[in-house]
């Protein structure tokens, strides 16, 4: 059951169609609402006139800023709760605001019967602002002069953190020293789910129910609870079938604003349905860092001593905050351990969108950094890539002091074997050393570093709930999201093997009601098999004891000498089948003497984390009049442990292998410093990859099973994003001999890069 | 739902004209994958519209009398690069515009449309350039050819006044006979996306295949409208086929094209790929009349 | 503005009252409840609301409900056989786990059944160029690709 490539439990219901997403099962009487953005990158409303808007017909109300009265912050970031205030994400939004920090921001929204008749009022909304000096880039935000965006962060700094070990300016006074030293920067990307996000609210039964598309539905209710000063239990949070988050439904996005304005027009139905120019501006991206790495190296190449700098571009709302760049921060510290090692990372606000969780989370940006700055240092060393990285790179039984985790196996090697075997990857270093010509080959290679979960950061919890049905079927019920990414299927799996029943038994409920399902946090961090198999096997067990418990009494056969096996209780001593499942609940549920409708409900809490590592190869062919890099080959192979679904494990490394791609040689979300204005807020200008822009993907695994999980397993959903982009910079190099540290490696970064390097 | 003021549907081409007559600020909708996106950006938001798209009397290639190749303005872009007679005697043509977006615009797309809003990046427009294409215009006085090199105004503008309807593109049998073309699109990505620069070239060889006889090579996105890089074309002229000819080629656009700065690219990364892609288009379009050639 | 359109939808016939103001996304998911037909951008770049007019595939999201007029409109719903046995392509893209998130599968398979019906043996590139209509941000489009070719081959007895 365990390890099978069975079909996805949900592929029947989306390839007929049949899978309801949130706008397939909106109130038929829904109002729709449109959201007026602040025009400008900093400063306040004055005044909005809403005249004109108003006598459009079809509008119901208008709701502006000015009618925000009772001021409750709340913040978004899809963290669970913590009741250290300290440990609290900062509160720091309120559903509309006059106070506005960046282009996109949201001012007012029209409530209408119709989406042209909420578009036309707000295109007449008139809104007049005092402008406010605005700053873009982190650099210049720290700086003294810059402007203020938040009263309570001085220097725009969101939070600082650093981390010491040894003592780094001593151990750089060493004699013979080679020192490398280069700044590395990725851009604005966008998670760009094929559905936007989208929610709608309504009261019912005294509560504000809202079906929404989040990875997060407990904790959405949290937040809108906080966002409109109501008790948590009033908010009731919905989720149906989701068409991907990737980390931007990791966030409350425009729940808190649906349930207030539902509440302005006496509970009637409100939709907000993000455009996809709202989803690029308004929604969340990927925190841009400059990375600036300082490595000092003895001749026979020992790491003696580095410094990190992390600036990490939050933009106008702390959404997810520091914890991007402290978590990007951690795996530069540990992937190629060095004694002396000194590291600040800074969070800092700009009027740019706001920056929140986005697959990799921090990990995508700081490998870009650390493995192109890596094979800069070997470059420099004249040694071989794989090689040195093989006797440099994190050694097993390696053991993180804060977190506990251990590097169990010999991960990083097994994994570089594999993809060295598949691209020819050391015979293809020598056969590309010394080309000229207008097109070029290169191969390129990186590591990456990903931990699962976030404990000890954060709370891991997850809870399970089991209820055997009379046929001995089982429905199942887990906190954990499935948006896309297979979740479901790897739990009926899992429930199947923890329980002793066959696939075709369990039936996990994929759509998450507050109300109903039991408290988990949601899908984030390359948890959901991590976690979930803990609540899972725990929930079994306590179903497994009361059916065994009832099983005893109907065939007198010890609960000792009793399993599940194949739907069956089976007596072990002889495996004699000695009573169906079936037959055993129907039997306890309609027994007339003690009726027991057999159900279990664990939660169980993860103390543990595990590391997820693994590596990527490319080879390209650069073509150098025209400025473009053509992906000619590509290989991810990851250690994540056990495969629970070794199909679906593969697909979930394509996708995420994809969106590394589009990340190192063409997305990016360009702002006109001028205005703070993103310039291509659409699908056509923000360069997406297509079928037609790389090449077969090829996953491999390696599965070393994790002591920590009762599977085995480890995180695999955000990995796959996280080696792609140095893997590619680093086979520009080799192909050309330029080191492009600033991603995308598009053909205006090549032009850019070519001129100077004398090749154009 | 689109913000549409009054929709009109035309039921024939006189029909659309008197339609357009009556209604002198109503614009004309074809496919409608550029106006229903203006419209839904709120760029023509509530304007009225005359629907053209199921006038099937403009749908079709034809070869005239003159051995002219006919285009009827509201036929897909799909269509014509599936044409046989495109694909005889007009591959560039079929290649230009099998490159537009991806295959569902093809689909909607039609070439009257992309020549009709006026910019510069349509991927038809600089083949049609290259070919020195004319522009069939039905107005309320009757039927008129001109130029494409005159239909073009300015960025966005074309030369249709009120009550005009562009029914047909003609490529004249001078244009392609004996001609071998090539389209070469630069964008960013490699489906469903806009030129940064487009590329059109088409080349007459002598018999022996050694000399250059005649070219003609127009840029998309190298000017607020395409143009024709005639200084270019005269260099060439006449010209031995070999690298030194393509050199000076690649080189001599620069005295053409007059790309601008914009997000989307600098006016000096546009220069440089307009020389690179200038040689590669010629060197494609000399292959393809039968000459090997490196590239 | 409201407009009788009649047209064929998955085979039948069919006529509504509309808005000329509607697109055909619009009238077949709010008039026909055809909710595989998918929004994602609504500008003809995401090919997420991707259906059969006269065997051609458009994105309905950029044509116009009007134009619908005589024509015959397929959507996914359409595809499963009376008895229910699914398509060879719906069942390609189960098999092939070529299914994620599931918002882009619609249109995917409404294109893929544009492409076979043309009954040519397509080149893996020239199968990519075919489905390049459509973005997808899970797949990498991989899969979609192994089942489109898989189904292609099958047909053709390769």
């Amino acid at each position: 059951m365990v390890g099978k490539s069975i079909p996805r439990v949900d592929a029947f219901d989306k390839v007929t169609g049949r899978a309801k997403y949130v706008e397939d099962i909106l109130p038929q009487d829904t109002l729709v609402a449109r959201i007026y953005h602040s025009k400008i990158a900093n400063g306040l409303v004055k005044s909005i006139d809403t005249t004109e808007a108003e006598k459009v017909p079809g509008v119901v109300k208008i709701v502006t800023c000015f009618d925000v009265t009772e001021k409750h912050y709340y913040p978004t970031a899809g963290h669970p709760w913590t009741l250290d205030v300290s440990h609290q994400d900062i509160a720091d939004r309120l559903v509309l605001t006059d106070r506005v920090r960046f282009v996109g921001d949201d001012v007012a929204a029209v409530i209408a019967e119709n989406d042209v008749a909420a578009d036309q009022a707000v295109r007449l909304l008139k809104v007049e602002y005092e402008e406010y000096p605005f700053v873009l880039k982190p650099l210049e935000a720290i700086k003294p002069e810059a402007p203020q965006i938040h009263d309570d962060f001085k220097r725009n700094i969101l939070r600082v953190t650093t981390r010491e070990k040894g003592n780094y300016e001593e151990a750089i006074k060493e004699q013979g020293l080679i020192r490398v030293e280069g700044w590395y920067s990725t851009p604005i990307v966008q998670h760009c789910h094929i559905e936007n996000h989208i929610c709608t609210a309504r009261t019912e039964n005294g509560k504000i129910v809202i079906s929404s598309s989040t990875q997060i539905p407990h904790i959405v209710r949290r937040i809108v609870g906080q966002a409109l000063g109501m008790d948590w239990g009033k908010i009731r949070v919905i989720k149906p079938f989701i068409g991907g988050g990737f980390g931007n439904k990791q966030d409350a996005l425009y729940e808190p604003l649906c349930a207030f304005l539902t509440l302005q027009v006496g509970g009637r139905p409100v939709t907000i349905n993000v455009s996809r120019e709202e989803t690029f501006v308004s929604n969340r991206v990927r925190h841009p860092f400059n990375v600036h790495l300082i490595s000092h190296l003895r001749a026979d190449g020992t790491l003696v001593a580095r410094k990190v700098a992390i600036y990490s571009n939050q933009g106008a709302y702390a959404s997810h905050g520091h914890s991007i760049a402290a978590k990007g921060m951690g795996a530069l510290a540990q992937l190629y351990p060095c004694e002396h090692f000194s590291a600040e990372a800074y969070t800092v606000f700009t009027n740019t969108p706001v920056a929140g969780a986005m697959r990799g989370y921090g990990i995508p940006q700081t490998m870009f950094a650390e493995e192109s700055h890596i094979e800069d240092i070997i470059k420099k060393l004249g040694e071989n890539s794989l090689n040195w990285r093989r006797n440099h790179i994190m050694p097993v039984g390696f053991e993180d002091t804060f977190s506990k985790n251990v590097h169990h196996y010999d991960s990083f090697n097994q994994c570089f074997d594999k993809a060295n075997a598949y691209l020819d990857y050391e015979k293809k270093v020598e056969l590309y050393k010394n080309q000229t010509g207008e097109k070029r080959r290169g191969v390129g290679m990186a590591a990456f570093w990903y931990n699962t979960a976030v404990w000890p950061i954060a709370l891991e919890t997850s809870s399970c709930r089991m209820i055997l049905n009379q046929d001995g079927s089982l429905q199942v019920q887990l906190g954990e999201t499935e948006i896309g990414q297979g979740a479901d299927t790897a739990f009926t799996q899992m429930v199947a093997h923890a329980v002793g029943v066959t696939i075709d038994k369990v039936y996990v409920i994929s759509n998450q009601d507050t109300d109903v399902t039991p408290y988990s946090s949601g899908s984030y961090a390359s948890r959901q098999t991590y976690v979930a198999g803990f609540s899972i096997t725990k929930t079994a067990q306590e179903l497994r004891k009361k059916i065994l418990d009832v099983g005893y009494r109907y065939t007198r056969v010890s609960v000792d000498l009793l399993d599940i096996v194949d739907n069956n209780l089976v007596r072990i001593t002889d495996n004699k089948v000695v009573m169906t499942l079936a037959d055993l609940a129907n039997a306890s549920l309609y027994d007339t003497d003690f009726s027991q409708h057999i159900s279990a409900e664990q939660t169980a809490q993860a103390k543990s984390n595990a590391y997820s590592f693994g590596c990527c190869f490319v080879e390209v062919e650069v073509d150098i009049p025209l400025c473009k890099v053509e992906l000619i080959d590509i290989i991810n192979v990851h250690d994540c442990g056990t495969l629970i679904n070794p199909a679906l494990a593969e697909a979930q490394v394509h996708g995420g292998m994809s969106m590394g791609i589009g990340f190192a040689l063409s997305e990016n979300l360009l702002i006109d410093q001028k205005t703070g204005k993103v310039l291509n807020d659409n699908l056509l200008d923000y360069k997406l990859a297509t079928f037609m822009d790389h090449p077969d993907l090829e996953a491999q695994f390696v599965q070393n099973a994790e002591p920590t999980s009762p599977y085995g397993t480890k995180g695999l959903g955000e990995p796959p994003t996280c080696p792609v982009a140095p893997a590619i910079r680093n086979a520009v190099l080799h192909a050309t001999g330029i080191a492009i540290n600033d991603l995308p490696l598009n053909p205006h970064k090549l032009f850019e890069a070519f001129k100077e390097g004398g090749l154009i | 739902m689109y913000d549409i003021g009054n929709l009109y549907e035309a039921t024939s081409i006189k029909n659309a004209i008197d339609l357009l007559c009556e209604h002198p600020k109503a614009h004309i909708i074809a496919g409608g994958s550029d106006v229903l996106v203006q419209m839904r950006e709120g760029k023509l938001a509530g304007v009225d519209l005359v629907s053209i798209y199921k006038l099937d009397e403009m749908r079709g290639i034809t070869i005239t009398d003159d051995k002219s190749i006919r285009i009827g303005s509201l036929t897909s872009f799909s269509h014509i690069t599936h044409n046989k007679i495109i694909e005889e005697n007009l591959y560039v043509l079929g290649e230009a515009v099998d490159q537009v977006g991806g295959p569902q615009v093809r689909n909607i797309g039609t070439i009257g449309g992309n020549t009709c809003n006026g910019v510069t990046s349509a991927d038809s427009a600089s083949t049609l350039f290259a070919l020195d294409a004319m522009i069939e215009i039905t107005g309320k006085n009757g039927v008129r050819t001109i130029p494409i090199s005159e239909f073009y105004i300015s960025a966005g503008k074309v030369a249709l006044e009120v009550g005009d309807v562009q029914t047909a593109i003609i490529i004249p049998h001078k244009s392609y006979d004996g001609y071998s073309g090539y389209y070469l699109k630069y964008a960013m990505r490699n489906a469903m996306d806009i030129s940064t620069l487009g590329c059109s070239v088409n080349v007459k060889l002598s018999a022996d295949k050694t000399i250059i006889e005649d070219a003609r090579i127009a840029f998309g996105v190298a000017g607020p409208i395409p143009l024709r890089a005639k200084t270019a074309e005269k260099r060439v002229k006449s010209a031995p086929i070999n690298e030194q000819t393509f050199d000076t080629f690649a080189e001599s656009i620069l005295e053409d094209i007059n790309p601008r700065d914009s997000w989307r690219a600098t006016k000096a990364f546009r220069c440089h790929i307009g020389k690179s892609i200038a040689k590669r288009a010629l060197e494609k379009a000399i292959q393809r009349a039968g000459v090997e050639t490196h590239v | 503005m409201f407009k009788e359109i009649t047209c064929s939808i998955n085979g039948k016939e069919c006529t509504k009252v509309i808005d000329v103001r509607a697109s055909l996304t619009d009238m077949l998911r709010n008039q026909y409840h055809l909710t595989s037909v998918k929004k994602g951008c609504e500008v003809g770049e995401c090919g997420a609301c991707t259906v059969l007019i006269d065997g051609e595939a458009y994105n309905s999201c950029i044509y116009l409900a009007v134009w619908a007029e005589g024509k015959s409109i397929w959507t996914l719903e359409g595809l499963m056989s009376p008895d229910g046995e699914l398509s060879d392509i719906q069942q390609a893209f189960i098999d092939e786990a070529a299914i994620q998130c599931g918002f882009c599968t619609p249109g995917f398979v409404m294109t893929t059944v544009e492409i076979l019906n043309q009954k040519k043996l397509y080149t893996r590139d020239e199968l990519r160029k075919l489905l390049s209509g459509h973005l997808c941000r899970c797949t990498g489009y991989q899969n979609v690709l192994n089942a489109v070719e898989k189904v292609m081959k099958d047909r053709l007895n390769q």
